[in-house]
């Protein structure tokens, strides 16, 4: 069926069955990769997008459920790539092999919409839903804190 | 010394137990030759535009331990351009220009340090001597800086740009006598460099296999059977072919030979791959799937079975002696003291976060691929040899991959997508779902090891009797479950014995970050603090006493645990290096003035692996629930005399550190053959709201650096155990926690 989703600012129209997830969707209709596919249900974060301004798992998300609310995905979190959380994470040098950074770039951005300056324990309890494989976790609270501190815009603007 | 394939596999298949294993030692001895291999150019990897900009092929693959930026550095360094203004572009696969590319065994840097930076100081030569021949004045009057030679008497500058066709048009000069830099005058390596992917990472570009995107490209999905090497007997395959978005369906016979030994490549698994529009559509269709199963003989495999067949042999005469010296028994029937313990490790799996899969193209009769493969040259050789095609008709692009840690030295996935590719009239992107991954991963084999230590009336190890269970033909254990003749503490108690006893396993295992040692230095360094608390000594000094007094010569360097590249060219651990790092961290740790409370304690443990040697102290918490929490690790690390990009460096040593512990947290098990956890919700990771923090410090010594991939993992996990025997008195013996009554907070 057709859908019409709003993805980063922009609409887009895709041919896909409802109950398709959000993630394959994006991934392999819209060729936006940037959203990682690690587990399939719910329990590695890499798929982490906003949906109406809420971090939500993408491989767990029907497109039919998704209506007009706006999507924002790691390619649309900034026009130029210089979001705070980005710059502070090539700042910190974050990732080992980035496969779950988007996600947890993602669950950041919702975290610093809620949280302007989290406590590392603020920043445990909503990051601890993605998981890095490469252990880069003292790395990605610094960046959280770092990027706290330049002040975070809304995603896209 | 010329390195080739063929030596690298003989090497490996006298080592036992898979060939990563002594990746290291093999190629090492080999490839740390003073010189380069005579066929690198610098041409090859250096490419200057006339504009000055400075491209650096980056040759091994990448799959998040930093190679494309460490390698590429050292060529850098030597060429004397400044890193920002140079660009990496990774290299296709093209041994016969780059050398080895692979990346396994913490190997890149022992095997690149020296002629990485050959091929920079040859780059550099050219040009000076371009610049040189263009003024007519000796290149020996001519310095370098940030990409420029300069003449300082006649006051005379020329950039690498204006020097470079002229510079291009020089015949090489021989790699063994370019000049190297003094250390002193570095400005690349040893200051931090920012991963050459970070902004393409942190922007979501495409990046990594599973990103790889080709117009008019298909997407495939494999159903396997639930049994390791069953295969098919029928499905409904003309009803699947029905589906949405479904183009074509494949039954794959597959290759694999089921026998006590599973070999490190056992060919294809059979299964069902199913081909679609979208890989959601593959997915889909592969729940329709009705298959009847030929499930084989792996289906009376059981982890219960296993454990009842290793208790049998424990107590049976070992199967064949791996080192012996001393009179083991006698000593230990003459120790004032013995202690004896019997420690199990699981079988776990390598749960990369990015699973496994390839992308492939097969037209006109030339075959295409996107490999994450860390073995990639074996990987094609793997697919010519499966799809009966030449070497020469392959073309392979080399892909990022979403981590590594051992399970893309294995190339089954590759050889799936090129099996498929040949059959569909379009590119053709595999993958794994993440239930594939874990239930077909190639585990890394458990293993049960009975131990018994004699102590004399001072204290001091008399005798050290080790009884290692594995899996095997009884002559070759499987892939990453053999032991070394070398493995610490062999050659340092005064009578020692290694035996070995195998029993079959029809399963795919494979090498995991640390090979081997990811589990022995567990055991060995749980037993040391064992005997030390039998001995009333603090485990510390205890193992520096021991250190101190080593009895017998290595027997070996190609396994495991021994192996270094020293200018005798033996092959072994130095103690003083061991003991350096445990004295490092014992003072940056406070070890000798650690508080000792109910609930609370510290751990301590060393190891060598992969030619690098790290301590690491643990503080741990544990609950009246057994709930254990890792507050702080101190880790210390001997990796020669050079750190190359340090704050890549001490964020492999956290990555280390965060996948030890989360080993001490997994297990596979069988039952009826089948693979019991299935995702990351029964074989867990360690998560942020449990990483401790971690403090890194490096022991500089003159020795060549080495590789940081692993050593940094095998002390965490008896430094942790240890500190949760000194806060409860309880000891583990048997991984994973939970199976001791304990627990991740």
């Amino acid at each position: 069926m057709s859908i019409q989703l709003n993805v980063n600012h922009e609409s887009a129209v895709v041919d896909a069955p409802s109950d398709m997830p959000l993630l394959w969707v994006l991934r392999d209709l819209l060729h936006l990769t940037g959203s990682k596919y690690g587990c399939g249900i719910g329990a590695c974060g890499a798929c982490t997008v906003l949906v109406g301004g809420q971090a939500v798992r993408s491989c767990m998300t029907a497109v039919g459920d998704v209506g007009s609310a706006p999507v924002i995905t790691i390619e649309g979190l900034s026009p130029d790539g210089r979001h705070p959380l980005q710059v502070a994470w090539e700042a910190i040098d974050v990732p080992q092999c980035g496969y779950c950074q988007a996600g947890q770039i993602m669950s950041a951005t919702a975290l610093l919409q809620k949280t302007a300056h989290p406590t590392d324990a603020e920043i445990d309890a909503a990051m601890s839903g993605n998981l890095c494989r490469c252990g880069t976790f003292t790395l990605i609270r610094e960046a959280i804190h770092k990027a706290a501190q330049t002040g975070a815009p809304t995603p896209g603007k | 010394m010329q390195i080739n394939r063929r030596t690298f596999l003989q090497v490996g298949a006298l080592a036992g137990g898979g060939f990563a294993l002594s990746l290291h030692t093999s190629l090492l001895a080999k490839a740390e030759a003073p010189t380069a291999p005579p066929d690198l150019k610098p041409q090859a990897f250096i490419h200057i535009a006339a504009d000055g900009g400075v491209t650096i092929m980056a040759r091994a693959s990448e799959s998040g331990q930093g190679m494309r930026n460490m390698l590429p550095m050292l060529i850098a360094e030597e060429l004397d351009v400044d890193w920002k203004d140079v660009r990496v572009q990774q290299a296709d696969l093209n041994e016969k220009i780059y050398g080895k590319q692979f990346s396994g065994g913490s190997a890149n840097t022992p095997m690149g340090w020296e002629p990485m930076r050959r091929v920079g100081a040859a780059g550099h030569e050219l040009l000076v001597t371009a610049a040189a021949g263009t003024w007519g004045v000796p290149a020996a009057q001519c310095t370098t800086r940030s990409g420029t030679v300069h003449h300082a008497a006649s006051g005379r500058s020329m950039g690498y740009g204006e020097l470079a066709a002229k510079a291009a048009a020089l015949p090489a000069p021989a790699l063994s006598g370019v000049k190297l830099k003094d250390p002193k005058e570095y400005r690349i390596i040893g200051h931090s460099q920012r991963g050459v992917d970070t902004h393409s990472i942190v922007t979501g570009k495409p990046l990594f296999g599973i990103d790889t995107q080709l117009p008019g490209m298909l997407y495939a999905s494999i159903e396997k059977a639930p049994v390791f090497g069953g295969k098919v007997k029928s499905a409904n395959l003309d009803e699947v072919k029905t589906l949405p978005g479904v183009r074509h369906v494949f039954v794959i016979e597959g290759g694999i030979t089921l026998a006590a030994y599973t070999p490190w490549e056992p060919g294809m698994e059979p299964g069902i791959a199913i081909v679609a529009d979208t890989w959601w559509q593959a997915q889909q269709a592969r729940e329709k799937l009705k298959v009847d199963w030929d499930l084989g003989p792996a289906v009376t495999q059981s982890t219960d079975g296993f454990a009842t067949k290793a208790a049998e042999l424990l107590k049976a005469p070992p199967g064949s002696t791996v080192r012996k010296y001393g009179d083991v028994d006698a000593a230990l029937g003459a120790s004032a003291k013995t202690v004896e313990a019997t420690y199990q490790f699981p079988f776990i799996a390598h749960v990369t976060m990015e699973p496994q899969g390839a992308t492939a193209h097969w037209k006109e009769g030339k075959l295409e691929m996107w490999s994450t493969s860390t073995l990639p040259a074996d990987g094609v050789a793997l697919v010519a040899k499966t799809l009966g095609i030449q070497e020469s008709d392959i073309t392979t692009h080399m892909i990022r991959s979403g981590g590594s840690f051992g399970r893309r030295l294995q190339n089954d996935y590759l050889v799936e997508a090129a099996w498929i590719a040949k059959r569909v009239d379009a590119p053709v992107k595999l993958l794994w779902s993440r239930e594939d991954d874990v239930t077909h991963d190639a585990f890394r084999p458990g293993a049960t090891v009975g131990l018994k230590g004699g102590l004399d009336a001072q204290g001091k190890i008399t005798a050290w009797r080790h009884h290692f269970v594995t899996f095997g033909d009884g002559k070759q254990a499987t892939s990453g479950g053999g032991m070394g003749q070398d493995s610490y503490p062999a050659g340092f108690p005064p009578a020692y014995a290694l035996y070995t006893s195998m029993q079959p396993l029809m399963l795919r295992t494979g090498a995991l970050r640390a090979p081997g040692d990811n589990a022995y230095c567990w055991v060995a360094q749980s037993f040391l603090d064992e005997l030390a608390f039998a001995a009333g000594r603090d485990p510390l000094e205890f193992q520096l006493d021991l250190l101190s007094n080593k009895k017998m010569p290595w027997n070996s360097g190609e396994h495991d645990a021994v192996g270094d590249h020293e200018p005798t060219g033996a092959s072994v651990l130095i103690p003083e290096r061991f003991r350096g790092v445990l004295e490092l961290v014992a003072e940056k740790s406070g070890w000798a003035k650690r508080a000792k409370e109910p609930g609370r304690g510290m751990g301590i443990a060393a190891w060598f692996c992969h030619l690098g040697y790290f301590a690491e102290v643990a503080d741990v918490s544990v609950d009246a629930q057994n709930k254990v929490t890792v507050h702080r690790v101190w880790a210390a690390g001997d990796v020669g005399s050079q750190i190359i990009n340090p704050n890549a460096a001490e964020s492999m040593a956290h990555g280390g550190i965060m996948e030890g512990m989360g080993h001490l947290g997994q297990e596979i098990t069988l039952e009826a053959g089948r693979v019991q956890q299935s995702n990351f919700d029964e074989h867990p990771l360690m998560r942020m709201r449990q990483a401790p923090v971690i403090e890194v410090y490096w022991r500089k010594t003159d020795y060549s650096p080495t590789g940081l991939g692993e050593p940094t993992l095998p002390p965490i996990l008896p430094a942790v155990t240890n500190a949760i025997f000194a806060a409860t008195g309880k000891r583990i013996r048997t991984l994973p926690l939970q199976r001791s009554g304990f627990r991740w907070a």
